[in-house]
């Protein structure tokens, strides 16, 4: 078994001529209290063993995903005259923050087929089972979903936000919100010529909430009593302290 | 300065809320209300999701309703009788609730819930409160004084209890059902429930008016806290960095509105309260009937 892979191994090097070195700004961002937002720059190189083929050009695309979480969509509608909740549709996986940065046009850096077999572009990274029956448009929810993450700056398409030197070298800059949510955020890495893609590489960045931040989520999920105690403590002492100071002002 | 907040994952300017509690809290100081049916309805505006502001603002509530007590503890002005059997009621209601939030939570409708029982309420106190000030003001210009009902229906009810900081012996039914009352719209508003327990404990009970902003702010902090553990420990969703935020401005807002307060007049304080109420009201209530630009929401709940 393990020679049949490594044959195979062996056999398919010759196919992946170019492949992507790549180096990251930082392998993590820290989200602390003071945080507004993050960029991580990617930079890279091709390697290969070959002269540079002649035929078509190489693309390089770049998408950086959240992690994939269940959404439920709701769709307000007019009832007794006022705008209420009326249907809803659970995305079974949409990712909570998705970028995609490309060298080139959408259409001539990779091609229909190539985009549903790697789920590259924004709708095919979400994942959608089924609807229930009675919801008219299915569709309109996912829809929905990527309209309302694109203006919250969750869901990106940078066309040219690739920059290519000499077929060779390329870099990119990622824009991250400061609505993040925690995770492992994966990043994916095609090359592309001529629609077809020649190779991926496929790395993570690790998104956590640090020093107090960290502490007061954990310690909200895990020991919830207490937090509220605590939350509780502090709002006591607060308006007893405000009443004393202000009596001393008062008199003083 | 932005600051992350770690339970609501959202992050906003430090400065915008410190200035928002401020602002609340010489509101309340000045009206002698918590201030909570103004600052959770602000909350939503900025972007802070509803089941996180409510759950903040009823741990804000706690601060500024203490801070308010200990003054009318130093004038002996709080009930500590009626405000324990408001309280009972209180806690009953808070109960009832966090359980009904949490159903409706899970159908969809929370948002709708939250918004329309602030437009029900704000909408009945504030043109009440309207209609009630602007009379008193025509009878204190004709040079009469303001008379005032001494027994009603209230008073015929079983199980009677003497109330002698009130000088009340009325039967203790009406303070329940007034606390439950309070307590179920303090889990679901947010709120302490002051805009509706006051007028309830004047025109309802029939309570001396210099007892009633004391004892129901005693009664205020511990339903308020009560319902703060509740959404802490079933929500998660008190987040403790907002509600420093919010209560640092609003506990010294409160002060400096107390300040003001003194120097108005009565009839004019409460006029201007109404109309405060009602616009709160008619902003929340355009926002239900004009359709939204975007009819779609998201949510991470899940569960059905």
């Amino acid at each position: 078994m393990r020679w049949a892979l490594l044959l195979l191994m062996l056999l398919a090097a010759p196919l992946r001529a170019e492949e992507v070195v790549l180096g990251l700004s930082r392998d993590q961002v820290a989200i602390s209290t003071n945080f507004d937002g993050s960029e991580i720059i990617l930079y890279g190189a091709i390697k290969r063993e070959e002269p540079i083929p002649a035929a078509d050009p190489l693309h390089v695309i770049v998408t950086v995903s959240g992690p994939l979480a269940p959404v439920t969509v709701r769709r307000k509608e007019r009832r007794f005259g006022i705008w209420v909740n009326v249907d809803a549709v659970d995305v079974d996986a949409a990712p909570s923050f998705y970028a995609i940065a490309t060298s080139g046009p959408w259409n001539e850096a990779i091609s229909d087929t190539e985009d549903l077999r790697h789920r590259i572009s924004i709708p095919r990274a979400i994942r959608s089972v089924g609807a229930p029956m009675s919801v008219a448009e299915p569709q309109a929810f996912s829809d929905a979903v990527i309209r309302i993450r694109k203006e919250n700056g969750l869901y990106q398409l940078d066309e040219g936000g690739v920059e290519l030197r000499q077929s060779t070298l390329f870099s990119t800059e990622i824009d991250m919100p400061a609505n993040l949510t925690e995770g492992d955020y994966a990043i994916r890495i095609f090359l592309t010529r001529g629609g077809e893609v020649l190779s991926t590489y496929e790395t993570s960045i690790d998104v956590s909430k640090v020093g107090l931040e960290r502490w007061l989520f954990e310690l909200s999920r895990e020991q919830p009593l207490i937090y509220g105690l605590m939350s509780l403590a502090i709002a006591i002492a607060a308006g007893w302290g405000a009443s004393a100071a202000f009596r001393l002002v008062r008199s003083g | 300065m932005q600051i992350y907040l770690p339970i609501a994952e959202v992050s906003v300017n430090a400065f915008l809320l410190l200035g928002l509690g401020g602002m609340v809290g010489i509101l309340s100081g000045m009206f002698g209300v918590g201030g909570g049916f103004l600052m959770t309805p602000l909350l939503f505006f900025i972007g802070i999701p509803p089941a996180v502001a409510v759950a903040t603002e009823a741990n804000q509530i706690v601060a500024s309703s203490f801070s308010g007590v200990l003054a009318h503890f130093r004038r002996k002005t709080v009930d500590l009788k009626m405000g324990t059997v408001l309280l009972v009621g209180g806690l009953v209601g808070a109960a009832l609730g966090v359980a009904l939030f949490n159903y409706l939570k899970s159908l969809g409708q929370v948002d709708l819930l939250v918004r329309l029982c602030y437009v029900v309420f704000l909408g009945i106190i504030g043109a009440l409160m309207f209609v009630e000030s602007l009379n008193a003001i025509r009878k204190t210009k004709r040079g009469k004084p303001p008379a005032r009902k001494k027994h009603n229906w209230v008073h015929g009810l079983p199980f009677k209890m003497r109330f002698r900081t009130s000088g009340l012996y009325i039967s203790v039914i009406p303070p329940l059902v007034v606390g439950v009352l309070v307590g179920v719209l303090a889990a679901i508003m947010g709120v302490g429930g002051g805009f509706i327990m006051v007028p309830a404990m004047i025109y309802l009970l029939g309570m001396p008016t210099k007892v009633v902003v004391g004892t129901s702010l005693f009664q205020i902090i511990f339903v308020t806290a009560f319902t703060t553990l509740l959404h802490a420990t079933t929500n998660y969703t008190v987040d403790m960095v907002l509600a420093v935020l919010l209560l640092v401005g609003g506990v010294v807002g409160a002060q400096i509105g107390t300040v003001i307060g003194a120097r108005l007049q009565a009839e004019q304080l409460r006029i201007l309260l109404a109309l405060l109420v009602l616009v709160v009201c008619g902003k929340l209530a355009l926002d239900l009937l004009i359709q939204p630009s975007e009819l779609f929401t998201l949510g991470t709940e899940g569960a059905h």
